[in-house]
């Protein structure tokens, strides 16, 4: 059986690798959900790696169309070439461009298709592509040609929750939806991350990013893609780690806060808690 | 096989269909979960359930459904290390409360009959006042009132296996705080118009013409679309009176914000809780009672539910029939919220109170659960969020 499973660089709860193995096993997509800096698109990286797989990826915006994946049709150069009186103008076949799907049901060997973002598109996008998911096949108007996949790719779709999938669409996947990590867990993706770090600060460093975390009212909590980050900063810039140390009531501004927090209302709130904290201790 | 969890999952409102449920008998086959029951739970949870608002509900059911067929995992006498227990009742217990377990026969003999009692007993147990388990007088187990007690299953370090992750119940607050802004009433509400276009195709769409006049080759292709018409459907349930007088000017704007921005806007009130009638007119709420049903009936799912209420009255009003204040109701108020918003897909709660109060008062908190967190505060943020969620 194909096996997915945490690495050295990405720890995948229990879970995960059970929807993960899943997913491959029936070759059906995995769509995974959670918050924003969880690691859904990194696990597309991390799956093709596990399997050995090539990785394909298809990045979605408010304008990408379900088509697009597939094929496009160029008709303006074809009309170019038409006034030109250039020979390639008679194979049709000439003006079709492939699409990141037709790459993937084409390729020699299986390949991890992702499907990353797929709520930023329009609300019929996935329905456009319930057809070419479930049967891996689609057909060429302007060749009458179908085109089926040769392998059946391992097909991952992120969504961040902007948009509800339709039903149908669902039905066709697996789902799963990565929980903000525990202690523990974080823990192991910080020494995963760094193995080098030092023991103290990324104790501390993870008491603020708790607290952080903890503080009521914030517009964007900072996730582990941040948590990253900021150790990053923190060990580029060698902070000490007395800095980090708070006790355990008082609300203090974390050194670099930047990396954490992503708005200006935010690290105003956390002035204002700071502020209060001075005066009430 | 399972179809008792299928069965289960979709009485409780879950969507699980049949081509999951063959779904899940593939994976099952093709040995996904390996003969692990938490492997089984979590392909169970990958297959059947496609939206993390349902997840809590998948792990009720899954509990209630496969209770007992996990091998009893008790605590094993033998493997209650006497020092850990004793750790903890030292940390547990004042001075006063040392003594008194001294003249009960000290900490060994609260531990020989604690060995005895886990021998004897099979099951888990809660109340009560002499075996192990939760909320009982017993000295032992969890959330009890003997001071002797000794805390079993609450902490989580050492006995972790015990909790099963179903029971865990991890999904319950997937929801997110409501913020505050300074955007306009009107503008919040302005986004649940989704342009949409619909009907018979009466407008030149000049960017496709071009476009299929080039696909063309260069002959005229035209190409027309529909005009653009305003789809967003509204229905409005309005709390009136009682402890809603307070905020009538602030519901009163909303309303007002709200008549101008739709095509369709339909308006009802209710007093404290929607029951099986409503009305139209305030003035005559006596005499002109709709039936709720005729409601549920002449509007269809593609209506966006907005009650505006305070939520504030006493939980009877809400989970018992014949809770009503004004009168004797058939059926509990929360049989129609939940009749309510499972026609509706699409529905909301404003709620004109400070959201920072609404922890104090039971009845939010239970409202705002029914409405699965959807309830927001009567801010333009509050609106602003209601809006994203409606017109997701």
């Amino acid at each position: 059986m194909a096996g997915f499973k945490s690495t050295e660089r990405y720890i995948a709860s229990r879970d995960l690798e059970v929807a993960v193995n899943a997913a491959v096993t029936l070759q059906r997509p995995l769509l995974v959900k959670g918050e924003p800096g969880t690691g859904k698109t990194v696990l597309a990286h991390e799956v093709a790696g596990a399997l050995g797989y090539p990785l394909i990826e298809w990045h979605i915006k408010s304008t990408t169309k379900a088509q697009q994946g597939l094929y496009e049709y160029d008709a303006v150069s074809r009309l170019r070439d038409g006034q030109l009186g250039d020979e390639r103008v008679h194979d049709i076949g000439n003006y079709i461009v492939r699409g990141k799907l037709w790459e993937a049901f084409e390729a020699d060997a299986p390949v991890v298709v992702l499907i990353d973002e797929v709520d930023k598109a329009d609300i019929e996008f996935p329905n456009d592509l319930l057809l070419e998911l479930d049967r891996m096949q689609f057909f060429v108007y302007e060749t009458r040609k179908t085109i089926v996949a040769t392998h059946r790719p391992v097909v991952i779709i992120t969504s961040n929750n902007e948009k509800e999938l339709p039903d149908a669409f669902l039905r066709r996947c697996f789902f799963h939806y990565i929980r903000f990590p525990d202690r523990e867990t974080m823990e192991r993706i910080v020494q995963a991350h760094y193995p080098d770090i030092k023991k103290d600060l990324a104790r501390e460093a993870l008491n603020v990013f708790f607290q952080v975390r903890e503080v009521p009212g914030l517009k964007k909590k900072p996730a582990t893609s941040e948590l990253l980050d900021w150790l990053k900063l923190l060990m580029v810039e060698d902070m000490p780690v007395e800095t980090l140390r708070s006790n355990e009531k008082q609300v203090v501004i974390p050194p670099l806060y930047g990396a954490l927090l992503k708005n200006e209302q935010d690290v105003h709130l956390f002035e204002r808690l700071a502020f209060l904290a001075r005066r009430g201790g | 096989m399972f179809s008792h969890l299928i069965l289960g999952l979709r009485s409780a409102g879950l969507p699980a269909s049949i081509t999951e449920y063959m779904t899940l008998m593939a994976a099952m086959k093709a040995n996904v979960a390996e003969y692990s029951v938490d492997d089984f739970y979590y392909l169970a949870r990958a297959t059947l359930v496609k939206d993390e608002r349902h997840l809590d509900k998948f792990d009720r059911v899954f509990a209630h459904c496969f209770k007992g067929i996990e091998p009893e995992e008790g605590v094993n006498p033998q493997d209650l290390p006497v020092e850990w227990l004793k750790k903890l009742a030292e940390k547990m217990l004042s001075p006063e409360e040392m003594a008194k377990l001294e003249a009960m026969g000290g900490f060994d003999a609260l531990m020989e009959r604690l060995k005895e009692l886990l021998a004897e007993q099979k099951s888990r147990h809660q109340g009560g006042s002499k075996w192990i388990g939760t909320a009982g007088t017993s000295p032992f187990g969890a959330h009890g009132a003997n001071p002797e007690g000794v805390r079993i299953g609450q902490d989580k370090s050492r006995n972790r296996t015990a909790v099963k992750v179903w029971d865990r119940r991890d999904f319950k607050d997937l929801d997110d705080t409501v913020e505050l802004g300074t955007r306009g009433m009107k503008l919040a509400l302005r986004r649940l118009r989704r342009f949409a276009r619909q009907g018979a195709a009466t407008e030149l769409d000049l960017p496709d013409t071009i476009k299929s006049t080039a696909n063309n080759a260069g002959m005229l292709d035209l190409k027309m679309v529909a005009e653009r018409h305003n789809t967003v459907k509204v229905l409005l349930f309005l709390d009136v009176g009682g402890s809603m007088d307070d905020y009538v000017k602030l519901t009163e704007e909303l309303f007002s914000a709200a008549k101008s921005e739709f095509k369709h806007l339909e308006y009802y009130y209710f007093h404290n809780f929607p029951y099986e009638r409503v009305w139209k007119n305030n003035r005559r709420r006596h005499e002109e009672v709709i039936p709720t049903w005729q409601v549920l009936r002449t509007y269809g799912p593609d209506y966006k539910m907005i009650f505006v209420g305070d939520a504030a009255m006493s939980p009877y009003e809400i989970t018992m029939a014949g809770g009503s204040v004004e009168h004797w109701n058939e059926e509990a108020g929360v049989t129609w919220i939940e009749r309510l918003c499972g026609h509706y897909r699409r529905s909301a709660w404003l709620n004109p109170t400070p959201q920072k109060s609404w922890g104090h008062v039971r009845s939010i908190t239970m409202v705002n659960d029914l409405m699965e967190g959807r309830m927001f505060p009567l801010t333009v943020n509050g609106i602003d969020e209601m809006t994203k969620e409606l017109s997701r």
